[in-house]
């Protein structure tokens, strides 16, 4: 029988390339028994910020084609990043982690992130964590 | 709308997930099966390309059975019974 697994993300980037991979899988993992937690370090901290998942570009100058590609999302009938969280938040047991240090260094204080938000927490949370984790991603 | 219904088994429960894209199949088979209870068998209707492996998987992972799986003109159908958890 199925026993719960856990699976550990760091999630650095704030793009919408790499979000939608990160929101994929944790959602999927909802239904497959999968506990996730994401560490939000970098430029992904941008992503809990409010208003972050409905922003976030295409990287670099694909940018300017973001709003093509939410059409196309959209068309598509693909989730989008924040239906993603919801269904996260919702469904399952998804964790969400604001590193500590890059809110110092972007100067992101508690208010500026979205309630979804678990806890603003340091590498020894993850390094906890991730230690017995069965999957562990960078992305 | 092709509606494959299969011999000999007794469907409770359909689940149409057609024009629906990963994650959104699994997501909704978890939601749908948590309501069944065990023995109870549900058809699910498909186009994502990518759900006959997803949902060998899902099967595989939770402990439920996929009895059949077929496709018709672009459409999955999958007879799964509910064996485990969910």
């Amino acid at each position: 029988m199925s026993e719960t697994k856990k699976m550990a993300i760091i999630v650095h980037s704030g793009t919408m390339d790499k979000l939608y991979p990160v929101f994929m899988l944790a959602s999927a993992g909802t239904a497959m028994d999968v506990e996730t937690h994401l560490f939000f370090t970098f430029w992904g901290l941008n992503a809990l910020k409010k208003g972050g998942l409905e922003g976030a570009k295409l990287p670099g100058v694909m940018r300017l084609g973001t709003g093509m590609m939410k059409d196309r999302v959209k068309k598509a009938n693909v989730s989008t990043l924040p239906q993603l969280l919801k269904m996260c938040k919702e469904y399952g047991n998804v964790k969400l982690y604001a590193c500590s240090t890059t809110m110092e260094l972007m100067k992101v204080s508690k208010e500026d992130l979205i309630p979804e938000v678990d806890d603003i927490v340091g590498a020894a949370v993850f390094l906890d964590i991730a230690l017995d984790a069965d999957i562990h991603l960078f992305i | 709308m092709v509606n494959v219904v299969s011999k000999g088994y007794s469907v409770t429960k359909t689940l149409d997930c057609r024009e629906l894209y990963c994650p959104l199949p699994i997501i909704k088979m978890q939601k749908a099966v948590k309501g069944m209870a065990e023995g109870e068998i549900i058809k699910v209707l498909a186009t994502d390309s990518g759900s006959k492996r997803d949902f060998d998987s899902w099967c595989r992972k939770t402990g439920n059975k996929l009895l059949e799986s077929t496709e018709d003109d672009g459409v999955f159908t999958y007879i799964i019974e509910k064996t485990g958890g969910a």
